[in-house]
């Protein structure tokens, strides 16, 4: 079973545009989109103070054990989290039911300003996922290019 | 799941690693992570408990190299292989692209090896995978131990459906390598196949 989603240059523009956008309004200091799998997609703000690979992976993982409460409470899912740090707090959501949208912010800003950009971007995220995961099956994926002897140069160094 | 980005032209897969507890599952990401040159390298997180045993995963990204101008990306998982983290252990295996099934070659360690074999079969078809057919290989670690059943039994008991099989001594290294390039393979290959499909 090879599903797989394919993103072009085009929509990680828009993605990058809408994190940018939040980022600014939410008084942010960083936002990062993730695939529920774990695999960071898009971020903007100050991305360079933190290992995104290492909080991209815990993040799917605490979105993976949260939704794995919530279904045994017999809920869909929990859709927010929020932890309070001294100085960082972090506001994480889960965007179309696919990607999780995480916004990182201290003292410039409030969870109460967060959650209301977080709101308005989530659809515009939303629809652009909606889209592209439409779109993914119908793709020429760049693997299909790829021989054998692609897959074996892979490892002979 | 795999993810491909034009735009950073990135191709991303998730490998798990399963197996009973104790079986060497965090061992073998370990030797990886030192046998990854620092430069290219990537963090390893490890979610233990004080005892070193795997509460919720651990996790390593390893970037393999470049395919036809794709940055290829492994990020590896292990599952906790307690019988009791069941509910977590299932949580990992979800979206996954390849599976480094690692068994433990003590013949007291048998019933386990299968208990997981079945729990993992069983976990895989309910999130829509068909067991038979997903990118898997056998590793019969611990070879070095006195008590390790032949891997002809291993072979008959725990691999009937034929996957790739190798053995290995994790706490060493001997092995490990060889299980990674065969599993990255399989994935690439099966990505390879269903892009064309």
């Amino acid at each position: 079973m090879a599903v797989q989603l394919v993103m072009y240059d085009e929509e990680h523009q828009k993605v990058l545009e809408v994190c940018g956008r939040l980022c600014q309004e939410a008084n942010a200091s960083v936002v990062f989109v993730i695939d529920k799998n774990g695999q960071l997609i898009a971020s903007a703000g100050e991305t360079n103070r933190l290992d995104s690979t290492s909080l991209a992976s815990l993040v799917a993982g605490e979105i993976a054990a949260t939704g794995g409460l919530a279904q045994l409470m017999g809920e869909k899912e929990f859709s927010t989290l929020f932890h309070e740090g001294v100085k960082d707090h972090i506001h994480i959501s889960i965007v179309a039911s696919r990607v999780i949208l995480v916004v990182i912010f201290d003292s410039r800003s409030s969870l109460g300003l967060v959650r209301l950009r977080v709101r308005k971007r989530s659809e515009e995220l939303g629809r652009i996922f909606e889209e592209l995961s439409r779109r993914s099956s119908h793709r020429p994926s760049p693997l299909a290019e790829i021989t054998d002897e692609d897959i074996d140069n892979l490892f002979s160094v | 799941m795999s993810f491909i980005n034009y735009s950073n032209r990135e191709i991303n897969c998730k490998i798990v690693y399963y197996g009973p507890g104790l079986g060497g599952k965090t061992t073998n990401v370990e030797h990886i992570y030192e046998n990854t040159p620092e430069n290219i390298r990537g963090k390893m997180i490890k979610l233990a408990t004080q005892t070193e045993r795997t509460l919720y995963f651990d996790f390593l990204p390893l970037p393999l190299g470049e395919i036809r101008g794709f940055k290829a990306r492994f990020y590896l998982y292990t599952v906790p292989g307690q019988v009791f983290y069941y509910a977590s252990r299932k949580l990992i295996l979800k979206d996954v692209d390849g599976i480094v099934f690692v068994a433990d070659s003590q013949i007291d360690r048998m019933e386990a090896n299968q208990a997981s074999l079945d729990n993992m079969r069983a976990d895989l078809r309910e999130y829509g995978y068909d067991p038979d057919k997903i990118p898997l290989v056998m590793q019969y670690n611990k070879r070095d131990l006195p008590d390790a059943a032949p891997v002809e039994d291993l072979s008959r008991i725990l691999n009937e459906r034929g996957f790739p099989e190798f053995e290995a001594v994790a706490t060493t290294g001997a092995g490990v390598l060889e299980t990674l390039k065969a599993i990255a393979r399989l994935v690439l290959r099966e990505l390879q196949a269903g892009a064309t499909r």
